[in-house]
C-alpha cells in the first residue's frame, strides 16, 4: 500500500466538508429568487470577497479554486488529463468553426483549457495541426477540411466529439488508476447512450450512429446503434438489459430526468472513493465532485434567472457526491 | 572469545528491539503526520484531535526502547560492568528481543496507515473522534502482546 497521497487525501477529506450536500442544494432551490440564491452561495463561501455578485463570476472563481487546490497538493497533472479533454476538444471545435465560418465568438472558448482560445485559433488558422496534442491532430485536420468543403457543421461536431470520447477512453485504458479507468468507461458509455437517444429521437441513420459512437467495454456500440436506429422504444429495451438499465427508466420519465441520470451515473462511479485513504482516487473524485457541484449550481441559478418553478429546477439538479 | 560472542548476541537483541520497533514507529507517525498536516491545512481547529491520532503509532518505539533497556540493564552494560554471557544465553536474549522488534516494525506501519484513515474520519466527522480512535488502537493490542512476550522471555533468560 502506498502512502504517497496520505496528505492529499486527508486534505481532500477536510475539503469535502465544504461541498454542497443534497440538502443544501434543496435550500438553494428554495431560495426566493436569483439574488437570494447568490446571497446563499456567498454565505457558503462561494466566490471571494471581491468577486462580483454574478453567477458566472462566482462559478468561474469556484472552478479556479479547484485547480488552485490541486496545484497545492502537488499531484501529477497527468492524472487529470482525462478531465481536461472535454474543454480542450471544445476549444478545437469552436476554433475550427470560427475560422471556417469567419464569425467571431470569443466568449465560446474556455481560457482555462490546456490550449486556450487564442492559441487554438492561431494554430487552426495557420493549419499547424502537428502542434496540437497527438490525440487531436488527425481529427482536427479531418474536421477542418470537412467543414471547409461540405459546410456541414454537424459532421464536424461528430468528428471532434468522437475523437474526444476516444481520447477520454484511451486515457482511462492507459491509466493504472482504477478510478480513471472507471470514470473514462462511464463517461464514454453514458455519452454513447446520450448520442443514441438523441439520434433515435431525430431518426438518424445507422451510418451516422456508427460514426458518432465510441467503442467501450460496458456497452456494445453495434447493438446500441442498431437499437437506436429502430427507435426510442427498442433503444429503451436494449438498455434495460445492460448495466445502464436505470437510464432506460429515466428515459421514460422525461428528457431532463434522462440528462440528470447521465450525470448521476458518472457520480455513482466515483462514490466508492469516499472510502479510500491512500490512493489518488479521492483527489480525482473531489475534482469531479466539485465540477458536478458547479454544474448543478449553474442549473439552479439559470432556473432562478428564468423564473422556473422549484419543481422543474429540482427535476434537473444532479446527485451530489457527499 | 566465545564469552564475548554471547554478549554480542545479547547486545544485538537489545539493538534490534529498539531499532526495528523504532523504525516502525517512525514510519507510522510519519504516515499519520502527513494525513494530520492535510487536515490542519484546511481546518487548524482539529489540531489536538489529529495530533492524538498521529501519536498512536509512536508507542512501538517506546516498547522497543523498554525491552532494549531491560536487556542492557540485565547484562550489566548500563552499569559499566558487563556480566558474563554465554553464547547460548546471548542467543536466547536475541530471540527474546525479536517479538517486539518485528511486531513493532510491522504494527507501527499498520497503525500509521489506520491512524491516517482515522484522521480522514475526524476531518469529516469530528464528533466521531472516539470511534475513529478505536481503529488504530486495535493495532496496538498486538504490539502490547509482543512486548509482554519479549519482557517475560528477556527477564527469564537474563543471567542472574
Amino acid at each position: 500500500m502506498s502512502e504517497t497521497y496520505a496528505y492529499a487525501v486527508a486534505r481532500v477529506r477536510a475539503l469535502e466538508v465544504g461541498l454542497l450536500t443534497n440538502a443544501l442544494i434543496d435550500q438553494l432551490i428554495a431560495c426566493r429568487d436569483y439574488p437570494a440564491s447568490i446571497q446563499f452561495l456567498t454565505e457558503k463561501g462561494w466566490g471571494d470577497s471581491d468577486t462580483p455578485l454574478e453567477a458566472e463570476a462566482i462559478l468561474g472563481r469556484e472552478e479556479e479554486k479547484i485547480w488552485e487546490v490541486v496545484k497545492e497538493l502537488a499531484v501529477d497533472k497527468e492524472y487529470f488529463k482525462v478531465l481536461s479533454y472535454p474543454k480542450l476538444f471544445h476549444n478545437l471545435k469552436a476554433a475550427i468553426k470560427e475560422i471556417c465560418t469567419e464569425e467571431k465568438h470569443p466568449h465560446l472558448f474556455y481560457d482555462d483549457a490546456e490550449i486556450p482560445g487564442d492559441t487554438m485559433l492561431e494554430l487552426i488558422r495557420e493549419k499547424e495541426f502537428f502542434k496540437l496534442p497527438a490525440v487531436m491532430q488527425k481529427c482536427a485536420q479531418e474536421a477542418f477540411e470537412t467543414l471547409l468543403h461540405t459546410r456541414d457543421g454537424q459532421l464536424c461536431d461528430i468528428i471532434i466529439d468522437r475523437a474526444a470520447l476516444d481520447a477520454v477512453y484511451e486515457a482511462g485504458k492507459s491509466s493504472n488508476e482504477k478510478i480513471i479507468k472507471d470514470y473514462a468507461e462511464s463517461v464514454v458509455a453514458v455519452a454513447d447512450i446520450r448520442i443514441a437517444v438523441r439520434a433515435a429521437k431525430t431518426g438518424k441513420t445507422l451510418d451516422f450512429l456508427k460514426r458518432a459512437l465510441a467503442p467501450c467495454e460496458s456497452i456494445s456500440v453495434d447493438a446500441l446503434a442498431k437499437a437506436a436506429g429502430s427507435g426510442v422504444d427498442s433503444l429503451r429495451e436494449y438498455l434495460s438489459g445492460t448495466a445502464y438499465a436505470e437510464g432506460a427508466q429515466a428515459l421514460m420519465v422525461s428528457p431532463s430526468a434522462f440528462e440528470r441520470w447521465c450525470d448521476n451515473r458518472v457520480i455513482e462511479t466515483i462514490k466508492p472513493q469516499k472510502y479510500q485513504s491512500f490512493t489518488i482516487g479521492p483527489v480525482i473524485a473531489y475534482v469531479i465532485a466539485r465540477q458536478n457541484e458547479i454544474k448543478t449550481v449553474r442549473i439552479v441559478l439559470s432556473g432562478k434567472q428564468n423564473m422556473l418553478s422549484e419543481e422543474s429546477i429540482r427535476e434537473r439538479v444532479r446527485e451530489m457526491y457527499v | 572469545m566465545l564469552q564475548e560472542l554471547g554478549l554480542v548476541y545479547a547486545l544485538l537483541g537489545a539493538a534490534l528491539s529498539a531499532l526495528l520497533a523504532g523504525c516502525g514507529s517512525a514510519i507510522g507517525v510519519g504516515i499519520a503526520g502527513q494525513a494530520a498536516s492535510g487536515v490542519v491545512t484546511e481546518d487548524p481547529s482539529k489540531f489536538a484531535k489529529v495530533l492524538l491520532l498521529q501519536l498512536l503509532p509512536g508507542t512501538q518505539g517506546i516498547y522497543g526502547l523498554l525491552v532494549g533497556f531491560i536487556t542492557l540493564s540485565g547484562i550489566g552494560v548500563l552499569g559499566g560492568d558487563p556480566k558474563e554471557v554465554t553464547v547460548k544465553t546471548g542467543l536466547l536474549i536475541l530471540a527474546a528481543c525479536l517479538p517486539i522488534g518485528v511486531v513493532g516494525l510491522i504494527s507501527g506501519r499498520a497503525q500509521g496507515q489506520t491512524s491516517a484513515a482515522a484522521i480522514g474520519i475526524v476531518a469529516k466527522k469530528p464528533d466521531q473522534f472516539g470511534k475513529a480512535m478505536l481503529f488504530p488502537a486495535m493495532v496496538e493490542t498486538y504490539a502490547i502482546l509482543a512486548l509482554l512476550i519479549s519482557i517475560l522471555a528477556v527477564t527469564a533468560v537474563l543471567p542472574k
